[in-house]
């Protein structure tokens, strides 16, 4: 069944809640669902990939070798240069502190930005722990990390750079090849974290000059558990293992290879490059409908840069209403205040926060993400909602009276609490 | 994060929205929280010459238990003396909505909201206020 068919058989019969927060997760694409049973039971493909000594093993390795080559398409990478992780979180530990603990000889300086996922952000904290100093860049209003601003904080003890491609709240995107050639200029390892972005921009190894890249099944409809990270071979790029044992994926990462995860990501890969030209003209033209239906709006915010930003994304402030109550009267959208990983604390966002939205904006915003099967009849019915909604808020909001009182709210002394 | 049955009625069907005349002699206003904190209350009382609330109105910017919160307070506080509201406990608006630890600071908001309104009433009665009244 194509995709066409899919979005369309749903459309008529159109479930509740919508999902809106594909950048938390994606569903499992029905055609990757039917090639992960295949490697389960008794009568399908279950052997051991690394058990040399039999047919089973044979064939487990090869559906695996399989999946490999079709990831390392996706990004044009030679298939070797693919290790297979539980997930993006593992392959950016493995990236920084695999090539920070390699070559700490040659120095203890890492940079990273502040609008990193925490999966970044968390290791970076461990390595400081372990006396390696970070610089953490502010990315500018537009939510960019610029190259020059890597530039100048290069050091001569600089051993790593951790940047995102894409940004998972905002949807914004990094200029990696320019970083790359500022990196490897100053033969500086270059690790990028694309879990937002394989699949949903082009991606060229082979030309851009990036050593360690993440990545994550589950953020292109694969399953979730299972990622991989791109290890260079030319020039060569060490890493120090964080996980031993059978020397499994050239001893970087041991542990029994889950056949049926790993295809499930080669699966995925391989449809998302087939797909993703098209993808993402459907998907922006819906991201287009969506905030034409919105837009109109009085103090309605797109956060981050407006032209340069992967299409599914889309992250809105609602000045004057509160995102948790906004959230919680849109009961039909499965959306999110920020990303997953955060939104079970009540802080405001640490990536809007970065951006320089002030922390009452920043409480105010709304990520909605879009995907492989979102229909048009979707965005209608969560644009009509999202409308009534901060309508039925601000009608209700002390702040509201006082903007449309022409008050400017900071003026008022607040008793912060 | 899963909402008690009575924080979603007083959410989907706030009690008392709305606004008194902040200026008249006869109504006392109380805002409190600030925006960056994430919740704003606005609660406002009309209290008749022998001190009873006759009216009591409320506007807030915030989570779901923040508008329950205040919302409840305006059904309670109505018909009471000034100096009955002012006994109202955050504890008894957390426990009747049955406010999860996280959203116990909304009840103590709406605790704040309606000491500073029953000062202000009595500053605007020329009443000494008690100094610690909305601590």
């Amino acid at each position: 069944m194509n995709n066409q068919s899919v979005s369309a058989q749903r459309d008529l019969t159109m479930k509740l809640p919508i999902y809106l927060d594909y950048s938390a997760t994606c569903p499992v694409d029905p055609r990757v669902a039917k090639k992960m049973a295949e490697q389960l039971t008794m009568e399908g493909n279950f052997g051991n990939p690394a058990s040399r000594s039999h047919l089973f093993g044979w064939k487990a390795e090869e559906a695996v070798e399989d999946a490999r080559r079709n990831l390392a398409e996706l990004v044009n990478a030679d298939p070797r240069e693919i290790v297979w992780t539980s997930g993006a979180t593992e392959s950016d530990n493995l990236a920084i502190k695999g090539a920070a603990h390699f070559y700490q000889g040659k120095g203890k300086h890492i940079i990273t930005s502040k609008i990193e996922h925490k999966a970044v952000l968390d290791t970076c904290r461990q390595l400081e722990r372990e006396g390696f100093e970070v610089t953490y860049l502010n990315p500018r209003e537009d939510g960019i990390v610029y190259p020059e601003q890597v530039q100048e904080a290069m050091r001569d003890d600089t051993i790593v750079v951790s940047l995102m491609h894409v940004n998972n709240e905002i949807g914004v995107i990094n200029d990696i090849a320019a970083i790359g050639e500022i990196c490897r200029a100053r033969k500086v390892i270059f690790h990028v974290d694309a879990a937002q972005s394989a699949g949903r921009l082009p991606i060229d190894l082979a030309e851009t000059k990036v050593d360690l890249m993440s990545f994550s099944a589950h953020k292109m409809y694969g399953p979730k558990g299972i990622g991989a990270l791109y290890v260079r071979r030319k020039p060569r790029v060490r890493l120090e293992a964080q996980m031993h044992g059978g020397g499994h994926e050239r001893g970087m990462r041991s542990g029994t290879l889950a056949t049926h995860q790993i295809v499930g990501m080669g699966e995925a890969a391989r449809i998302v490059k087939e797909e993703m030209a098209a993808e993402s003209k459907r998907i922006e033209a819906l991201r287009d409908r969506f905030w034409d239906q919105i837009k109109d709006m009085e103090e309605v915010h797109v956060n981050g840069s407006w032209e340069q930003r992967v299409p599914g994304i889309l992250n809105v402030s609602f000045a004057f209403v509160e995102g948790e109550s906004l959230i919680m009267s849109l009961k039909d959208l499965a959306i999110s205040s920020g990303s997953a990983c955060t939104s079970a604390s009540l802080e405001p966002s640490y990536v809007l926060r970065a951006l320089g939205v002030n922390d009452e904006l920043a409480h105010s915003s709304l990520r909605f993400s879009f995907g492989r099967f979102t229909t048009e009849h979707e965005v209608d019915t969560a644009a009509a909602e999202v409308r009534k909604a901060v309508e039925k808020l601000r009608e209700l909001s002390p702040l509201w009276d006082m903007y449309k009182d022409g008050i400017d709210l900071n003026t008022i002394e607040w008793a912060a609490h | 994060m899963a909402y008690s049955d009575k924080v979603i009625d007083h959410y989907e069907h706030p009690r008392n929205v709305g606004r008194l005349d902040d200026k008249a002699d006869n109504v006392g206003t109380g805002m409190v929280g600030a925006p960056a904190c994430g919740d704003v209350m606005r609660l406002q009382i009309q209290v008749n010459s022998d001190g009873v609330i006759e009216d009591a109105k409320f506007k807030t910017y915030g989570c779901g238990s923040a508008i329950a919160s205040s919302s409840l307070l305006t059904e309670w506080v109505k018909g009471k003396t000034i100096d009955e509201a002012e006994q109202i406990k955050n504890t008894a608006i957390a426990e009747e909505l049955a406010l999860p630890p996280v959203k116990i600071h909304c009840s103590v908001l709406a605790e704040d909201a309606i000491k500073a309104a029953v000062r202000d009433i009595r500053e605007k009665r020329g009443e000494a206020v008690k100094e610690d009244a909305a601590e």
